[in-house]
């Protein structure tokens, strides 16, 4: 990874007085505008806070009461040991350790002498004010928490420079902090923070605090090891799925495969005869078979003779649902997100239309989910996105007040969106509601993609007009969908039934245009079938649309495709910058490509941050796509963790385009047909391309990076095999079969292929 | 009743002899490090060692093993191989959620053992049957080849801030 | 003109004659030799059930995973259409609960229904004329034990002239001769029930024997192999080298009771359903019987002939965990191997975690047309054998066309040493199957 023009120029980024408003402005795109776009529809009380809160002094002891916890997210012990409180969840895009990184910057330790830790779930003390709750997603984390961690760092040592300035009789000023000892610089004295954590934890908080400046940073900015990777190389680090409880049994479980079908009878005489089966439960909707061990338990499951009631769904298909989805884009109420200029433009006139599928999550980690359900108490023991949604559930299910639930959370074998839902968690407690001991409630990889609460499909129809220059006069788009925010949030969608969600990136979009008109047409899915936040979320459909036509209007207008998106750049600096930038690593036009090897460009602005993507690919004659080689710029303004964001645009982009290559969920008679990763298929070692990544560095606030590389792939992806190929793809996943060379093609032996040398970083 | 050698340790399991080894190591044995995820032996979370043979756990009866040894990623890191594979990991910040790095830990060791120099296709044959959904198969290449070399591949991760000295 | 009218009559007079001899039926209640596991002191319902295993009545009248016991309902895909199995459960109504013994004897052996129609071939009554009308029966009395279902019959679909049921009759005189099985006193009690598990109950040539162009079986050339619904039934005469005479006996019922010989077949498609319902509940003795017999099945090449390279040059390059001596052409079925398939069959094709994935040997990774390969790919395998589940996912789903003939190539280059011919558009046929 190359960073492009560093600069440390300025302070402004010590304002530490960030208010709700200015919040808004920085948050950018994606879940979070979700919630900010239309005012604004959190709970005000979810707001992270670096200075001691009404809850601190419980939280703390519960964590062990330390002599020093200044905020929810430091606590020193007297040993001098360093623990910091994760306000979000760690699934693999190394919040925690940036969140480290931003508290121990202030503090003054090295990441090599804190540990990380979950936090408890409690919305006042970790809620995310981007999201109005304690949740992780959206890529907020960092922008949710960047002034606030900082300023806690800075709190927490301003208490323990007093207390150790106090102790010398000295001014605090003279005084300076590296890796948890205080200096007295005149005097060369030093003390250990355990040693004044006592008497730091009496005083009382400073009013004011000052950040330091950008070029004083020893961690942020730095490609800092993750704090939670020593653990994970040695399968150390406990998962939900890894949670041992004493006298826990485990349960393989079954749902109904039709959406929202029931259980009917069950002969379980069969199962219940086997050897480690010890239970078999059954809820209004799942069976699930109880054992010594999940081999047991999943036997047992196997060996029941369940009969399903379908339900309503029992004859649902992907066609019928498709064409459902056209006729609501055809015939729907179309709620509008953005309408300048005028409506009718004359010129040459340029329209397509778009599918997108339904896809599942497929995180590595199934979903499990331990309970232990007693008279007076429910114990949670789970990784889980959102810990106070889960806590509200099972209360909700067990008839407890929530302080009666206690929820451990774990680190995440993949979110991608999945956990942010509390489906598997409530139908655990259902479960474990009928036995008296703790139960481990696993699902099979079947269940886990079966069951997934799927991405929306969506059917967009977009249109242009293009002027005497050839770039667009006017631009329509219609995109239509089910609602995820809708159900998931719904106060948070618009006054006017407007899902924001449904419309980022597609309303705000890089480009100078005008005459510009994008809405959106509800279309819910039938009860039952549930769908959800996905990786990159709207972004990542959006993109797709968008990048794929302006693609689609540049060869209209007989332009190239680099040229023609620079021409509509000129107001947007950041993005023309990483368009320039982009293709001058790829070497865009700088010797012509072997037939059927394309490359293909996207750019947007998602999630606070700016992207744009070049494709390389090859297709051979038989349709096979090879990636070749992606470059990738981002402008995520202050890096925190470089190295984080190499990895997060390098994994995103590749969670993208193995979507965009493999997967779609299909419906046959009411349920999922896709099961594992046979026919839900991942991008593999062997297909993986070159992937380069080049930032550009600056002093704006940072933005998400997270699901930045996920949303830009398949238009990247898509194009480039345009470029290739001459097919415009109208559809995703990728339809390799369009793209065979000639009729003779499919009838050869299948035994030649130019091999494409594995992938290594730039 | 079976005696499995599980990391040089003799551990006496009561299961069926159909059971998987994944099911034994991790709710029988308590060896949670590997991990579930496909249960068909198409993901490669699940790869221990047997006799220092890379196999897919999930899938491998426990009844078939007999006295072969069973190496885990608990114990990997006591191979050589294991060392430099483990800290090539951290030196290049492999992981991401990490629930597959165990079996990509092993497969990747496997290779090293037997292939000392690995060049693209052999980390190709002996890596795609490990699937990795965050999508970290760029950094696993650059690590196995400077686990391999001991020389830095790409961005090197700093372990702590410049003004301590960082272990 | 009368000359011309007289011949005519005598000509349809002649073929009615012909008609009814060639449809003539064996008055015969037959005898069967003893079976093993169906000894003639035993119950008739434990009798019954043993027979219906032994004759695999489930496979063809039972969809998979989802039917009910013996409902019917699966489709048979075949050249002019496709023919749904009836329900055999006792469903007065729907099922075949208002059958006499007469009707069900007459339809199992003659191939008519109850209402006099005639019963397609995909019904192998021309088999199942054999059978002795106490082990008929027998078979009735166990269906008739069973719990009875109610879902009524799916109407074929086959087109004209085809869907005339009259018409077979003339295929019948054709091609079927009613007769029961007549033991042969020169051989052993052994292998006539050997003889009897395979031809009457089995029904093994049904699917192993050539089908002449009538579809017909060949019976000149019994049992030395034939394609159907896309998979191939290899020879199983004693040819040494095409067809089983080179495996020992124990192989051999290794292979019927589990079907799994190490070094030679890992059964799938059809053989896999035969071996899942049928084979793997025979008793030792017979199924020791049914290899005597299969023993003396006289040796044929076949059609199709399938050249086992035991010592594949590429898999003996190859290590149990790395490949060698691989063709670069094959690059991209090597690719899809690496992926989805090495963690089992290895690359040596030794096979890991369980011995049925070994791929060393088999007729199927050395038949250059790879018919039972892409198959394998495309549909897998999901059985359960000894209260176990034999599984290899269906990648069929995913994988496209050119994706499953580049790895099936890759497959026979690898451990057959063989140039592949198999072809997108192959596959594309045998989806459509």
């Amino acid at each position: 990874m190359s960073i492009v023009d560093p600069t440390y120029r300025n302070e402004r980024q010590n304002d530490i007085d960030l208010g709700r408003r200015k919040a808004i402005q920085v948050a950018g795109g994606g879940l979070a505008i979700a919630f900010l776009w239309m005012g604004g529809a959190g709970k005000v009380a979810a707001a992270i806070n670096a200075r001691r809160q009404p809850d601190d002094a419980a939280a703390a002891a519960a964590d062990g009461n330390p002599p020093f916890a200044p905020n929810a997210f430091i606590r020193i012990d007297k040993d001098g040991s360093v623990r910091l409180v994760m306000p979000n969840v760690e699934m693999g895009q190394a919040i925690y350790t940036g969140a480290c990184m931003m508290l121990a910057e202030e503090l003054g330790v090295g990441l090599d002498q804190i540990k990380a830790e979950h936090a408890p779930p409690n919305e006042p003390l970790y809620g995310t004010p981007l999201l109005g709750g304690q949740i992780t997603g959206g890529s907020t984390s960092t922008r949710g928490t960047w002034q606030t961690l900082r300023e806690a760092g800075a709190v927490a040592r301003e208490m323990l420079i007093a207390a150790a300035a106090a102790q010398w009789h000295v001014e605090p000023e003279s005084c300076a902090v590296s890796r948890g000892v205080i200096t007295h610089v005149p005097s060369g004295r030093t003390i250990g923070f355990g040693t004044v954590a006592d008497a730091a934890g009496a005083l009382p908080q400073p009013a004011q605090v000052k950040l330091k400046a950008r070029k004083d940073f020893e961690l942020i900015g730095k490609p800092l090891r993750r704090v939670d990777s020593p653990d994970k190389v040695t399968g150390a680090t406990q998962f939900g799925l890894d949670v041992r409880v004493p006298g826990m049994k485990i349960a393989a479980v079954k749902a109904c495969p039709t959406f929202g079908g029931k259980l009917g009878r069950v002969d379980d005489a069969k199962a219940r005869a086997m050897p480690g089966v010890i239970d078999v439960i059954r809820i209004d909707n799942a069976v699930a078979v109880v054992g010594e061990h999940y081999w047991a338990a999943k036997q047992g499951l196997d060996a029941l003779d369940i009969e399903w009631n379908p339900g309503a769904n029992a004859n649902l298909t992907t066609e019928k649902l498709v064409a459902d989805l056209m006729d609501a884009s055809l015939n729907g109420k179309a709620i509008v997100g953005r309408q300048d200029g005028e409506e009718n433009v004359s010129g040459k006139a340029i329209d397509a239309v778009f599918l997108s599928p339904m896809l599942a999550h497929a995180t590595m980690e199934p979903l499990n989910t331990t309970v232990h359900v007693t008279s007076g108490q429910c114990e949670i023991w789970v990784g889980t996105q959102v810990p106070v949604r889960a806590v509200e559930a099972a209360a909700k299910i067990t008839g407890l007040p929530v302080e009666k639930v206690i929820l451990h959370n774990h680190y995440i074998g993949g979110g991608f969106g999945r956990r942010l839902e509390t489906d598997s968690v409530e139908q655990a407690v259902r479960l474990a509601k009928n036995v008296s001991y703790p139960l481990k409630v696993v699902w099979s990889r079947e269940e886990d993609i079966r069951h997934d609460i799927v991405r929306p499909m969506y059917y967009d129809r977009i249109s242009a007009t293009l002027g005497t220059d050839g770039l667009p006069s006017s631009w329509r788009h219609r995109i239509t969908s089910g609602t995820v925010l809708g159900r998931w949030a719904p106060g948070a969608m618009g006054k006017n039934g407007m899902d924001s969600d449904a419309i980022e990136s597609a309303a705000d979009l890089p480009y100078d245009l005008k005459n510009v008109h994008v809405e959106w047409v509800r279309h819910d899915m039938p009860d039952g079938l549930v769908v959800g936040w996905w990786r990159g979320v709207g972004p990542t459909h959006n993109l797709f649309i968008v990048e794929s036509f302006v693609d689609e209007l540049a060869h209209a207008a007989g332009k190239e495709p680099l040229e023609y998106r620079r021409a509509m750049l000129q107001k947007n600096p950041r993005v023309l910058a990483l368009l320039n930038l982009a293709a001058e690593k790829i070497g865009w036009g700088s010797q012509p490509l072997p037939a059927r090897v394309g490359r293909g460009i996207a750019v947007g602005s998602p999630f606070g941050s700016h992207v744009c993507a070049i494709a390389e690919v090859e297709v051979t004659a038989q349709g096979e796509v090879k990636l070749r080689r992606f470059v990738v710029a981002i402008d995520t303004g202050i890096a925190i963790n470089p190295g984080s964001i190499e990895a997060q645009m390098q994994g995103g982009l590749l969670f993208g385009l193995s979507a965009a290559l493999y997967s779609g969920i299909t419906v046959k008679d009411g349920a999922i047909e896709q099961s594992n990763f046979h026919d839900y298929r991942n991008l593999r070692m062997n297909e993986v391309p070159l992937v380069e990544v080049h930032r550009i560095d600056n002093d704006e606030t940072p933005g998400g990076i997270g699901e930045v590389g996920t949303a830009i792939a398949a238009p990247a992806l898509a194009n480039a095999i345009f470029a290739a190929t001459g097919v415009r793809l109208h559809k995703l996943p990728v339809d390799r079969s369009l793209l065979i060379a000639g009729p003779d093609a499919l009838k050869q032996t299948v035994a030649s292929a130019t091999v494409v040398a594995g992938g290594t970083q730039a | 009743m079976f005696v499995l050698r599980v990391n040089g340790e003799d551990r006496t399991v009561d299961v069926p002899a159909d059971m998987p080894l994944l099911w034994v190591l991790r709710d029988v044995v308590g060896l949670t490090g590997t991990k579930f995820g496909c249960g068909i032996a198409q993901c490669g979370a699940c790869t221990v060692h047997l006799d220092g043979q890379p196999i897919r756990s999930c899938v491998m009866p426990v009844g078939s093993i007999g006295q072969k040894a069973i190496t885990t990623i608990e114990a990997i890191g006591e191979t050589p191989e294991g060392q430099k594979v483990q800290k090539a990991w951290l030196d290049v910040d492999v992981v991401q959620c990490g629930y597959c790095q165990s079996g990509q830990i092993m497969s990747a060791t496997a290779l090293l053992t037997r292939t000392p120099n690995p060049s693209d296709a052999d980390i190709d044959a002996a890596m795609s049957g490990n699937i990795c959904r965050c999508g970290t198969y760029v950094r696993i290449r650059a690590a196995i080849k400077q686990a391999a070399t001991g020389k830095p591949e790409v961005m090197q991760t700093i372990v702590s801030g410049p003004a301590g000295g960082a272990p | 003109m009368k000359r011309f009218l007289g011949f005519i009559v005598i000509v349809v007079v002649l073929g009615a004659v012909a008609y009814f001899l060639l449809n003539r039926t064996d008055k015969n209640d037959g005898a069967a030799p003893a079976i093993a596991g169906a000894p003639a002191t035993a119950d008739v319902l434990a009798r019954g059930e043993y027979l219906t295993r032994a004759a695999d009545c489930i496979a063809c009248h039972t969809v998979p995973e989802t039917g009910k016991p013996f409902a019917g309902g699966v489709a048979f895909k075949l050249p002019f259409g496709t023919i749904y199995s009836s329900n055999i459960t006792a469903d007065a109504e729907t099922g075949i609960g208002g059958w006499s013994d007469d009707d069900f004897v007459r339809a199992v052996r003659e191939g008519v229904r109850n209402d006099g129609k005639h019963l397609y071939p995909a019904f192998p009554y021309t088999s199942y004329t054999q059978l002795s009308r106490a082990d008929v029966l027998a078979i009735k009395a166990y269906l008739f034990s069973l719990p009875k279902v109610k879902q009524a019959d799916r109407d074929n679909d086959l087109s004209f002239p085809f869907n005339q049921r009259w018409a077979m009759g003339f295929w019948n005189a054709a091609f079927f001769r009613s007769q029961r099985f007549v033991a042969d006193a020169s051989k052993s009690p052994e292998w006539n029930s050997g003889a009897y598990l395979a031809g009457a109950l089995g029904h093994c040539a049904e699917c192993h024997t050539p089908r002449n162009i009538g579809f017909g079986l060949e019976n000149s050339n019994a049992l030395a192999g034939e394609e159907l619904q896309g998979w191939r039934a290899y020879n199983i005469t004693s040819d040494p080298k095409y067809g089983i005479g080179g495996w020992s006996d124990d192989q051999v019922a290794q292979y019927l009771r589990t079907g799994h010989a190490d070094g030679h077949a890992s059964a799938s498609g059809p053989m896999g359903e035969a071996i899942a319902h049928s084979l793997q509940f025979l008793t030792p003795e017979d199924t020791a019987a049914l290899v005597a017999y299969l023993r003396t099945v006289p040796a044929r090449e076949g059609k199709h002939p399938v050249d086992i390279d035991a010592r594949p040059v590429a898999a003996l390059a190859s290590t149990n965990a790395a490949p060698g001596g691989d063709d670069a052409a094959n690059a991209m079925g090597l690719r899809l191997f690496e992926g989805a398939c090495a963690s089992c069959h290895q690359w040596n094709g030794a096979g890991q975690q369980v011995s049925r994935a070994s791929l060393i040997g088999t007729r199927g990774v050395n038949d250059p047309k790879g018919a039972n390969v892409t198959q394998a790919i495309l549909q897998g395998v999901k059985m359960r054998v000894n209260d176990t589940d034999v599984y290899m996912p269906a990648f069929g789903h995913a994988y496209t066309d050119t994706e499953v003939a580049a790895l099936a190539n890759y497959v026979i280059a690898h451990f057959g040493n063989k140039q592949g011919t198999v072809t997108p558009d192959d596959v594309a046929k045998k989806r459509a199957l």
